[in-house]
């Protein structure tokens, strides 16, 4: 047992068990106790409905990843800018931060009604309520990572005479990428969020969308392929992230 | 440099100075501690000569980080003034080398390139760093292998152990030829073994450069071994109690170190700590 926990497939091969376990268990239990297929649909059922409507699972799946990436690209640039300015000025962090708290604190599904309303359905409140959604962690994360350089690091380098600029550059820049990369596989988790938030309540795309109006025409099953969907899209994303990370700063230990 | 100074009554050590290429000029420190003026530091000075290395040991807290902080013009002396080539220092000097206690590498950068980083901002290396890089890089892993880390170039600072970090950051301290090197209690994390190998290595590295070199220890064995002179603190508000200069030829070996006049340097050391 000690040596399949070592060993590399681990971290592969247990969850992968665990999960089609917990899929035949679901099986055996929906077969067992007769629940309709309306009420909670057994794994084959829902495998079946996938197979079946893969054409528009996989182009709303699209759509969802590209309002998703759109939403987070903006926040990646905002939420660098903003935890620069955070982690580097005092006055900044003392005027934004506060402001910043309290606007991460409002529930962005209670804001997609409301860009609906301002910007009409589809893309364009999706990619905001992603954005809006992602960026916080990420200036949250970069001005941490600059806050917590330690001072002795920044000295050996002012007393070779380094300018802020090469403060900066040396020390404070590769300092934070660590907490940079942390915060990224987090944040993209939540611009999913945010984009299917919006696509359920004010879009005729995605697979946030297509999981309501498959619940709203009794197609459950439809309707657990949809999540099944999303659920695979997001380790997806995830993994990308966490997988960039290792290799980008793999000297964090 | 007739004039007397205003502390010449309370001086052991003579003043004013001479020739020193760093003078501590009337030295003081004060801190508020609930809004009360504590006196840190009463009165230092004394110079320092090219070439010399010295060391300051003495009670916690007496002030001989925030003379280290003085002298690199991180924190400028608040009270007196330390002078370098005659010159009040008052911004951080541009030439100087620090190691702490902890190693303080940068973790993202191998270990070769956490030596060459003062060459990257210390003029005139900075604007060679281009064309000159292939020699830099060859100076860095002369100096490596000096402390017998040539293979572990190519690592990260944490596959390195706590003693083959604190070697990197002697180097990198060295590597620019700085004219005064710093070291504040750079052993103090290390075992006793340890320790004297990294005097041994610390002597090897100095001798090449023989630059200033100001030590802050807690070990008086380690003080005698590498200083050319020592300066005994007193207890808060400190002053200089004691100096004692340390007459053993160099290059100083472990042997050395074993003999009975090293000893009675230490014991003689030893003699004047006073603690608060």
């Amino acid at each position: 047992m000690n040596s399949l926990l070592r060993s590399k497939y681990a971290s592969v091969v247990l969850p992968t068990v665990t999960t089609l376990v917990l899929f035949i268990l679901w099986e055996i239990i929906v077969k067992i106790f007769h629940i309709p297929s309306f009420n909670v649909p057994a794994p084959s059922a829902i495998w079946s409905a996938a197979v079946e409507k893969s054409q528009p699972l996989i182009e709303n799946s699209l759509v969802t990843v590209q309002t998703t990436m759109v939403g987070f690209s903006f926040a990646i640039v905002a939420g660098i800018f903003l935890g620069f300015l955070i982690g580097y000025s005092r006055l900044a962090y003392m005027i934004l931060y506060p402001i910043l708290v309290g606007f991460n604190t409002i529930p962005k599904a209670a804001l997609a009604p409301l860009f609906a309303l301002w910007f009409g359905l589809g893309f364009l409140p999706a990619v905001l309520t992603a954005f809006l959604l992602a960026f916080f962690p990420i200036a949250a994360n970069v001005a941490l990572g600059l806050e917590t350089v330690e001072p002795e690091m920044k000295d050996v380098l002012r007393a070779l005479g380094a300018s802020q600029l090469e403060l900066f550059r040396k020390v404070g820049l590769p300092h934070s990428m660590p907490y940079l990369f942390a915060s990224l596989k987090v944040a993209v988790s939540f611009a999913f969020i945010g984009s299917v938030i919006s696509e359920t309540v004010a879009s005729d795309k995605g697979v946030g969308y297509l999981v309501v109006s498959a619940s709203a025409s009794f197609d459950v099953p439809l309707g657990f392929a949809g999540l099944l969907t999303l659920s695979c899209l997001g380790i997806m994303l995830y993994s990308f992230f966490a997988i960039l990370e290792k290799y980008v700063v793999h000297w964090a230990r | 440099m007739n004039q007397t100074s205003p502390h010449e009554n309370r001086l052991i050590v003579p003043y004013p100075p001479q020739d020193g290429l760093l003078t501590f000029d009337g030295i003081g420190l004060e801190y508020l501690v609930d809004g009360k003026p504590c006196k840190i530091i009463d009165e230092v000075s004394l110079s320092i000569h090219q070439g010399e290395f010295v060391s300051f040991v003495g009670p916690s807290g007496c002030g001989k980080t925030s003379l280290l902080r003085m002298v690199s013009g991180l924190a400028p002396a608040p009270i007196g003034q330390v002078l370098y080539h005659n010159r009040k220092i008052n911004k951080p000097l541009k030439n100087v080398g620090i190691a702490f206690q902890s190693p303080t590498l940068l973790p993202w950068r191998n270990i070769l390139n956490n030596v060459l980083l003062p060459l990257e901002v210390v003029q005139p290396y900075k604007r060679e760093f281009k064309q000159k890089q292939a020699k830099f890089i060859a100076m860095a892993q002369d100096m490596l292998a000096t402390v017998g880390l040539k293979d572990f170039q190519s690592q990260f600072p944490w596959q390195l152990s706590g003693g083959m970090r604190q070697r990197v950051s002697l180097c990198r301290a060295l590597i620019h030829q700085p004219e005064i090197l710093l070291l504040d209690e750079p052993f103090a994390a290390l075992d006793a073994f340890t320790r004297e190998e990294m005097w041994f290595m610390l002597q090897d590295l100095w001798l090449r450069v023989k630059c200033v070199c100001i030590l802050i220890t807690h070990d008086l064995r380690e003080a005698v071994y590498l200083s050319d002179t020592i300066y005994v603190m007193g207890p808060r508000p400190s002053s200089i109690l004691y100096k004692l200069k340390v007459d053993l030829p160099r290059p100083r070996t472990l042997e050395d170190s074993l003999t009975d006049e090293f000893n009675h340097y230490v014991a003689d050391v030893r003699r004047h700590i006073k603690r608060n």
